[in-house]
């Protein structure tokens, strides 16, 4: 099984260990893992603030790497969702071009997806001592039905004990762009979820997307939590989280 | 009603340093109407009610899909039970009808149930400046009338108010001891209400559904003041939008299900009427005139385009319920008559699009919106519209259409882009220091910084570290 790592721009320029997390894992779910060298970002950016020719362009560049891979995977549920939900929208009209996106959504998959889903891996090489409560990313969650697959994952994490927060299928408020425009109602949005993040008094959180991550741990250390971890779940499943 | 949209960064900024707004505002986030309807959707059944969802977008799909013909059809059975229908290209001239329609009658004074059109036409102000007192009777609006606010949520306009500032305005109002028993002062505001209702000439109701085959209007409400509104005065007018009309009374109730479950959990609202021209002979109630206002508004302009989605609404809340940016600012923010996602929606399209650039952007497209619309209206795509209708009409600030020019050409050559990523995970996480928290940026980065410290990456990219990893 040839596996196309799409690792995201934020998570090769932000936080490169959760890459590393989630070649560890497929490889370890005896995927062949490929990583294709030219890859930069998925257009999410330009999709989401109205760009849609600045979209197109990268949706297309997206496609000519990934296309030779049986599957693609992706640690972050909206750039997995802008592939598998998105692209079609930016090929409407074009029937060779639509072809091939829909294709290529078909065989993409968000990683904690992908590893219950298709690659079916039942041992977890992560092992953590304490309590962790787990975020559900917009994105993940309601585009491409990510809810119990990492929370089964977790489950077989030695030492792990899940403790859900109230409202966890919440917004956290990042929203992209929205985030940098909006700063102030954005933090203030992301302060109701580092509040149920803390009355879960989970040692982490953990989650599935980097924008959430930054988003949610910026905003816990700028309240004066230096405490509260904030994990993706590639580290934790991995064992990569010092 | 005038349009602050272009101020909503400025008004979010108001409502996020106002106190009292924030606790009540965090009492309908937590107690609020989405929990009652979660309670009425588990009640229903989940799945019974995706299929109900499907079938009301179908109903108002196939309304809008001919929507010339019910409008027609809508017109000529009102007609033949003896309303009158009257046609409106816009809420100055649905306001001017009215006005009309006091001056034949001799009207003096109005009562009025809920309507959001009568606020697009900011009808009130026109019928106190001809000498008719509108009253409004739904509580919400009654509390909001009495502050002299518009509402901040299109079903409970005056859901931004406490108890206690409520309680502050009815001692005011009512020249009566200060009560902040809810019972007690609900029935202070009947109390107060009463005569109105017996006094009043004209009733003014909104719409909820107009029913083609029948030439019924209908209309939802908790409190029986539209039942009042609609057969007590003289001369009844309802005023609605004109994409507000469905096929048959069978498809009224499917949506009737779907409204009240979207809107307040309720299996069915307490009261639903549905008004069919004026009082016949041998009728005990009803009025003597009926009158239908129907009003474009810019409506016939998403007909047939990429918005028309959105005229489906039938407007239960249930997206502005659900949106963190909502909860979060409240109704005032968004500047005019409709908030929260499908208001982020309709005010640009009904007002123009550069008189809202904010509201598209003001939003973080989680979907939970679209995933609570009774009819599976795509919120999030049509605001994601919305945003390249900016970009096409270089409505976007310059800066911004810099910013994502650049991103996308550095992206589109990867070699640049490795060689630039190299250098920003350096600079970084020198920024970040011995804390590893970057806490104020420069540029568009200080809208990130006003709230929160950015993590400061380990200083290798993955594409370094991978590579590296692969040579050894």
């Amino acid at each position: 099984m040839r596996v196309g790592l799409f690792v995201t721009c934020l998570v090769d320029l932000m936080r490169p260990s959760i890459g590393l997390a989630a070649v560890k894992l497929l490889e370890a779910a005896g995927c062949e893992v490929l990583v294709p060298p030219t890859q930069t970002c998925c257009g999410q950016p330009g999709y989401n603030s109205g760009d849609r020719r600045s979209a197109r362009a990268l949706a297309e560049k997206v496609l000519a790497e990934f296309e030779a891979c049986d599957y693609v995977v992706v640690p972050s549920g909206s750039c997995a969702g802008m592939i598998k939900a998105h692209y079609p929208d930016l090929f409407q009209g074009e029937a060779v071009l639509l072809d091939r996106v829909r294709r290529l959504g078909s065989r993409t998959y968000e990683l904690t997806d992908f590893l219950v889903s298709v690659a079916r891996l039942e041992r977890v090489p992560g092992r953590f001592a304490g309590t962790v409560t787990y975020h559900d990313s917009c994105s993940g969650l309601r585009e491409l039905g990510v809810k119990q697959q990492p929370r089964a994952l977790l489950a077989a994490v030695s030492g792990l004990r899940l403790k859900e927060m109230d409202e966890c299928e919440q917004c956290c408020g990042f929203g992209g762009t929205f985030a940098v425009k909006f700063g102030e109602v954005s933090a203030a949005i992301a302060d109701r979820k580092c509040a149920r993040i803390r009355a879960s008094a989970a040692d982490a959180v953990v989650l599935g997307d980097l924008g959430c991550m930054l988003n949610i741990e910026g905003r816990l250390r700028r309240l004066g939590d230096a405490d509260t971890r904030v994990l993706h779940v590639a580290e934790v499943l991995a064992g990569e989280t010092f | 009603m005038q349009v602050q949209s272009m101020h909503f960064k400025r008004r979010a900024r108001g409502a996020l340093a106002d106190e009292i707004l924030q606790a009540n505002l965090a009492k309908f986030g937590t107690a609020g109407l989405a929990q009652l309807r979660a309670e009425a959707v588990a009640a229903y059944g989940p799945e019974a009610f995706e299929r109900l969802r499907t079938a009301g977008a179908e109903i108002r799909d196939r309304a809008l899909a001919e929507l010339d013909t019910y409008i027609e059809r809508f017109e000529q059975e009102a007609t033949r039970r003896g309303a009158a229908v009257l046609f409106a290209e816009s809420g100055t001239e649905a306001r001017d009808l009215v006005l009309d329609i006091c001056r034949r009658h001799g009207i003096r004074k109005a009562i009025k149930s809920k309507s959001m059109l009568s606020e697009e036409a900011g009808l009130n102000e026109a019928l106190d400046a001809i000498g008719v007192h509108p009253v409004e009777t739904d509580l919400g609006e009654y509390i909001i009338q009495l502050a002299d606010e518009p509402p901040s949520h299109i079903i409970a306009p005056a859901v931004h108010k406490s108890k206690d500032e409520v309680a502050d305005l009815f001692a005011k109002s009512h020249a009566r001891p200060r009560k902040t028993d809810i019972a007690q002062m609900t029935r202070e505001a009947r109390e107060a209400l009463r005569p109105h209702f017996v006094s009043a000439d004209l009733g003014i109701s909104g719409g909820n559904f107009l029913v083609a085959e029948t030439g019924s209007g209908a209309v939802v409400t908790n409190e029986g003041n539209g039942r009042m509104v609609t057969t007590l005065p003289r001369v009844h007018v309802c005023i609605t939008g004109i994409e507000k009309v469905i096929p048959t009374l069978e498809d009224l109730a499917t949506l009737l299900r779907l409204l009240t479950r979207s809107a307040t959990g309720q299996p069915i609202s307490n009261y639903v009427s549905v008004f069919t021209g004026p009082r016949r002979a041998g009728d005990l109630d009803g009025p003597e005139h009926m009158y239908f206002i129907l009003v474009d508004g810019g409506r016939t302009n998403l007909v047939g385009g990429d918005l028309q989605e959105m005229l489906r609404c039938i407007r239960c809340g249930a997206c502005m319920n659900h949106c963190p940016v909502y909860k979060t600012v409240g109704g005032h923010a968004y500047g005019w008559v409709y908030p929260g996602p499908m208001g982020a929606v309709l005010t640009p399209a009904y007002v123009g699009l550069e008189n809202a650039l904010d509201l598209p952007h003001a939003a973080t497209l989680c979907n939970q919106c679209g995933v609570v619309c009774p009819v599976r209206i795509p919120l999030p795509e049509l605001l994601r519209k919305l945003r390249e209708r900016q970009v096409e009409s270089s409505l976007r600030p310059r800066s911004e259409m810099l910013g994502l020019r650049a991103w996308s050409w550095v992206a589109q050559r990867p070699r640049l882009y490795a060689l630039a990523t190299r250098w920003a995970a350096r600079v970084l996480r020198l920024l970040g220091g011995r804390t590893g928290r970057i806490r104020r940026l420069p540029l568009a980065g200080a809208g990130w910084t006003v709230g929160r410290d950015l993590p400061a990456p380990s200083g290798q990219t993955f594409r370094d570290l991978y590579r590296r990893r692969r040579r050894d």
